[in-house]
């Protein structure tokens, strides 16, 4: 029931936003996530966007798991 | 959006069991408190990957699975009420009552009506003005701000029509009370990535505080799963104990404070009761007084009779991580997946469902 789903938004108007969602656009709401804008990647869960999705973080979990895969350790 | 390439994702999933068996010098019991990471475990057959003293269990993590038979005797009561359209997330249908099921009372005629999101219920509702729409709220503090902002939602439109029948929880108060009573003997916890989005990490630094344990947050990828593992077992091999924040790009330590204050605007703390685990204190959320005229008990209060849930049913221990499903006598027999007789088995994100669906008891005897 906790299930959630990344998309990205599209654009938006007042509290509602138009989503993509893995190639499906979808109309979700944006009261849980008011400062959303366009561009922005989203956690969307039972028709709201819950949690803004933080790209760098993304990035830096992706950069360990390839100094992993090249270098067999993480650093401490 | 990052996407992690394939080869990276095998080398670092090598590494992190690697690691793990060299690690585990003695028996961990670790629990994984989300029904969405049972099913993520199984899927991934993570299990198999693990050496054989690093058990996983499931905790009471499956709103469905904890929703208690009264409430659906309840909702099935007002399903079968003139006038009244019942909406629901879809995985609630099949949950059993003490003698019925939503899709049967469906079957039989009754307006029930599955949504994707509560806020089509303010579209139904004012489709239907001469009926009373009641949507069935369920679940933990992923799902319970939405319905929060639905009622918001309906307070603005002036929607008179559209009722909640809540059964939400909070996932903390079940965690301490498992452990408060000694009823688990739990070496390590992995956390709900989506249910911490909106609380942060911080409801659960009693884990570490008042009882050792340590705790991560994690997402739910086989590799996420792996690493969490990984540092619960190195933790606990070191006498360490702290709560750690592994999904950092969804998770962030204030959790969603607007999402927060929006479901502390609607709903106060209250006791609830949870199938197989009993009444545990402030782990529901009520209607504070300015909302009730949204509770659908106050607008049209009905009597149902208490009845007992089914003896032989063996969720609740299952629920608390104390025996596998298998030790049920009921297991693949007279429940299945098909044929449910509890909650855990209804539920795809059920511990009972994803060992019959994943499992390998079939082979084992």
């Amino acid at each position: 029931m906790c299930l959630a789903v990344p998309a990205q938004i599209i654009s938006r108007d007042e509290m509602l936003a138009l989503v993509d969602m893995d190639g499906i656009q979808r109309s979700v709401s944006v009261m849980l996530l008011p400062d959303v804008k366009q561009g922005d990647f989203v956690l969307v869960h039972a028709g709201f966007a819950m949690q803004l999705i933080d790209e760098k973080e993304a990035e830096f979990t992706m950069g360990l798991l390839k100094e992993l895969a090249e270098h067999g350790s993480l650093p401490e | 959006m990052a996407v992690y390439p394939n080869d990276h994702i095998q080398k670092a999933a090598a590494f992190f069991t690697k690691e793990i068996d060299r690690l585990s010098k003695r028996p961990v019991r670790l629990m994984e408190v989300c029904g969405t990471h049972t099913v993520a475990i199984f899927k991934a057959g993570i299990r198999n990957l693990l050496p054989e003293q690093v058990e996983l269990v499931s905790g009471p993590g499956c709103p469905v699975c904890v929703t208690p038979s009264s409430y659906l005797d309840t909702a099935i009561a007002y399903s079968r009420q003139k006038g009244v359209i019942i909406t629901t997330f879809g995985d609630m249908l099949r949950v059993p009552g003490a003698k019925s099921t939503l899709s049967e009372q469906r079957a039989a005629g009754a307006d029930i009506r599955i949504v994707y999101s509560p806020l089509e219920c303010i579209d139904i509702a004012k489709n239907n003005p001469m009926k009373k729409v009641v949507f069935l709220a369920v679940g933990f503090e992923t799902t319970a701000p939405v319905a929060a902002a639905t009622i918001i939602a309906a307070e603005n439109a002036s929607v008179k029509n559209f009722f909640v029948l809540s059964a939400h929880k909070r996932v903390p108060p079940a965690l301490k009370m498992l452990l408060a009573n000694g009823d688990v003997n739990v070496d390590g916890f992995l956390l709900p990535g989506h249910v911490c989005a909106i609380t942060g990490e911080s409801p659960y630094h009693f884990l570490a505080e008042q009882y050792h344990i340590p705790a991560v947050v994690t997402g739910f990828s086989a590799i996420d799963i792996l690493q969490a593992i990984y540092t619960l077992v190195k933790q606990i091999e070191t006498g360490e104990a702290l709560v750690g924040n592994q999904y950092k790009q969804v998770v962030k330590p204030e959790g969603n404070p607007h999402a927060s204050r929006i479901l502390d605007q609607v709903y106060g703390k209250a006791d609830a009761v949870w199938r197989g685990l009993g009444k545990i204190a402030n782990s529901g959320l009520e209607l504070r007084s300015n909302y009730t005229s949204f509770d659908i008990t106050n607008d049209m209060p009905i009597d149902v009779p208490n009845q007992p849930e089914h003896s032989a049913c063996r969720c609740g221990e299952v629920l608390r991580g104390k025996i596998t499903p298998r030790e049920c006598l009921l297991f693949g027999k007279t429940c299945t997946p098909e044929q449910p007789v509890g909650a855990c088995m209804v539920s795809v994100e059920g511990t009972c469902a994803a060992w019959h669906r994943y499992g390998t008891w079939r082979w084992q005897g």
